[in-house]
């Protein structure tokens, strides 16, 4: 089980030859995840870190099966990029661009939608299944395998949230870094559902930041599906001034609902455990979890 | 990026909006040239001055130094220079801009709008903006024009028209009349106020904006609508595509050391704080300051140096910091993923040395691969500076050096 990468995830990479796209597609595959080739219009026939580049994610799909594409491509071609992956049937769409105007994500959102296919991002770390696969640009050792399931609008706070948890004696199941765009594929809710589905997550790690209503939505919805597994929260931006955009494009404060402050209040009234400190986050998980932190 | 009024209102105007007419000075004999301009072209002969600062709240705010309001009316030519004079140059301190107000740079004197006629002029409001939730742009709307909003959508909530727009197909007919009919409007002036929310929504769509604020929007007394006043907040990432707008860009309404750290890569928010601090990753550099302030400090920053922590960055990042005189420490927080972290211990070395003496004490924390070696290198600098490896001990130690400042 886990979700949605594993170790039978064909995954090919959009924006393959270009710098970062060759750097994380080769760590990826030294990873052990299963890329079955990569995507540049123009570079088409040719080979690159022994894999086959193709023209359009169509033709990937063809000749590979692939049914995950990880994107790299610039910002101003992105959202077309993502909306070319879900035409060819990819299902899992994962992309790591961040700088995509809201105007084209507003627009490719409801497209692939339409098409069935499941994004994550943009703006994001990707989502890694340890010893499995790794879909991503996280640093792979520090995702320990176990039963904690992580979702995330941050990267790096992805990597210290799994941390610790490794150093608490837990590992994780699946890290899902959902990405820190106003307008993202899919939703903390959206991805709190899939890990409280899994078999193989018995426990939820679950990262916000200020703005917009996403940790609020998921933890009105896990409270309405009865709390079935313990979530441990944390929200970034408890400093943060109004109306100042911290680094995240999403990451502003808009008005009262939106505060890390509201954040909190919210989901410790519907039963979730908050951190209050990020160097908090894996004793708190092992409290939840009754685990001896060792 | 915000832009100012009256370069909003010249976005605006160039997409078929109707707006009310002005023209920009800065200075008092160049107000005086603008008002006899706009009595030639509009034949108004009073005169609305409005400071250009980017905040709202500027009709009630004063001027530090004269005690004039933000904006001001001119009843003749005579008076403009001198009111004028009296906001230019000045500090414009509103509800918006905090003690330290704002340097009012230039004016925009402004037709009046207000003229009696056939029937009361009347003012409401009109707002575009991205609703996250939904992932689409809504129109709000609301016969309570020129006040707060905030305060009429929190007490009044039943006053404020929503209208949500299909990003696929954009803002339809039926939706513009049914805004303009729920505002109350007839005859002419629905049929202008249909007008102007589609021209207005045309401009939005074609400029890659994020927010419109129009508040207010103003019925004239012949029925005309236009608007007084506009607030357009452009979407960052679109700016590669729009030059044009991307080059009104005002630097001075922006922090010095924000625009300086910006030309070095780095992603910086000036704070009130007294603990300044660099960290790899915006999520993780917003938790870092809220650690800060649980270990009894205060943020005197938020400051993302990417994800390339090294020498040059880490070296940027210092001299940003230390030219903000209420920084006492520095917490440098770097969770080393693919960038390993002996060689970010180096690069701080490095940038210490290369800066020469730093008098705040400073803690560098260095998690990920090599952590131990980060540490170590840190330790053996023979520098003012101490290691941590977990969060929790970087928060200790940053609790320690502020018990003792």
């Amino acid at each position: 089980m886990s979700v949605l990468v594993n170790k039978n995830s064909k995954v090919i990479v959009q924006g393959f030859t270009g710098s970062e796209g060759s750097f994380h597609a080769q760590q990826m595959i030294e990873y052990g995840t299963n890329v079955v080739g990569g995507v540049t219009p123009g570079k088409g026939g040719s080979t690159h870190l022994d894999q086959p580049v193709f023209n359009s994610v169509e033709e990937a799909v063809e000749s590979t099966g692939a049914d995950t594409s990880i994107i790299f491509v610039p910002p101003a071609f992105a959202a077309d990029a993502i909306m070319e992956a879900a035409d060819a049937g990819i299902k899992v769409i994962i992309a790591i661009t961040e700088g995509i105007p809201v105007k084209d994500m507003m627009k490719a959102k409801p497209y692939i939608k339409e098409k069935g296919a499941t994004l994550i991002g943009p703006n994001c770390p990707g989502v890694i299944t340890p010893g499995e696969a790794k879909v991503g640009i996280m640093p792979g050792f520090v995702f320990k395998k176990g039963r904690v399931g992580i979702v995330s609008k941050s990267g790096t706070l992805t990597y210290e949230a799994a941390d610790q948890v490794a150093k608490a004696g837990m590992g994780v199941s699946t890290a899902i870094g959902i990405g820190g765009d106003p307008i993202i594929g899919t939703s903390t809710k959206d991805a709190v559902q899939l890990l409280m589905n899994d078999p193989e997550t018995d426990a939820i790690v679950m990262i916000g930041e200020i703005g917009g209503n996403y940790e609020a939505d998921a933890a009105r919805w896990i409270r309405e599906n009865g709390n079935q597994k313990p979530v441990v929260g944390f929200i970034a931006g408890q400093t943060a001034p109004p109306g100042r955009r911290m680094g995240h494009a999403g990451a502003i404060v808009g008005g009262a609902d939106d505060t890390a402050e509201a954040k909190m209040r919210i989901m410790r009234e519907n039963g979730i455990h908050v951190a209050e400190s990020p160097a908090e986050i894996g004793a708190v998980m092992a409290k939840a979890l009754g685990v001896e932190v060792q | 990026m915000n832009i100012h009024e009256y370069q909003a209102k010249e976005v605006l105007k160039s997409y078929g909006v109707k707006i009310q007419e002005g023209i920009v000075a800065d200075t008092p004999e160049g107000a005086l040239e603008a008002a006899k301009k706009l009595n030639a072209e509009t034949g108004t002969s009073w005169y609305v001055l409005k400071a250009q600062i980017h905040a709202g709240g500027r009709g009630k705010g004063k001027v530090k130094e004269t005690d004039s309001n933000g904006v001001v009316l001119a009843k003749s030519l005579e008076d403009v220079p001198e009111k004028a004079k009296n906001i230019l140059g000045g500090t414009l301190v509103t509800i918006q801009t905090g003690p330290e107000g704002k340097k009012v740079n230039k004016i925009l004197v402004a037709q009046d709008v207000y003229y009696p006629g056939n029937s009361e002029p009347k003012e409401y409001y009109l707002s575009i903006l991205l609703d996250r939730a939904t992932g689409s742009n809504v129109i709000m709307a609301s016969t309570e024009g020129g006040v707060d909003i905030e305060h009429v959508a929190e007490t009044t909530p039943e006053k404020i028209i929503k209208e949500w727009i299909d990003p696929r197909i954009g803002l339809q007919g039926f939706q513009a009349r049914k805004v303009a009919f729920k505002l109350g409007l007839e005859g002419n002036a629905h049929k202008e106020m249909v007008k102007f929310i589609t021209a207005l929504y045309r401009a939005y769509d074609a400029t890659d904006s994020s927010q419109f604020e129009i508040n207010p929007v103003l019925k004239t007394s012949d029925d005309q609508i236009l608007a007084v006043d506009a607030k357009v907040n452009l979407d960052d990432s679109a700016l590669y595509r729009q030059k044009n707008l991307a080059d009104l860009r005002d630097l001075e309404e922006e922090d010095p050391l924000e625009v300086e750290a910006g030309k070095s890569g780095l992603n910086y928010v000036k704070l009130d704080g007294n603990v300044g601090c660099m960290v790899n990753g915006a999520g993780l550099a917003m938790a870092t300051m809220d650690m800060i302030k649980l270990v009894g400090g205060e943020p005197a920053n938020f400051l993302d140096v990417g994800g390339g922590a090294n020498a040059q960055t880490v070296e940027a990042g210092f001299r940003i910091i230390l030219q903000d005189p209420n920084v006492k420490a520095i917490l440098i927080n770097v969770f080393g993923g693919i960038v390993r972290c002996d060689r970010i211990a180096n690069g701080v070395v490095e940038a210490y040395k290369s800066i020469g003496d730093i008098n705040v004490p400073i803690i560098v924390r260095l998690q990920g691969t090599n952590a131990e070696e980060g540490a170590k290198i840190i330790d053996e600098s023979g520098l003012k500076v101490q290691s941590a490896i977990t969060l929790k001990e970087a928060a200790e130690k940053v609790q320690a050096v502020l018990a003792q400042g």
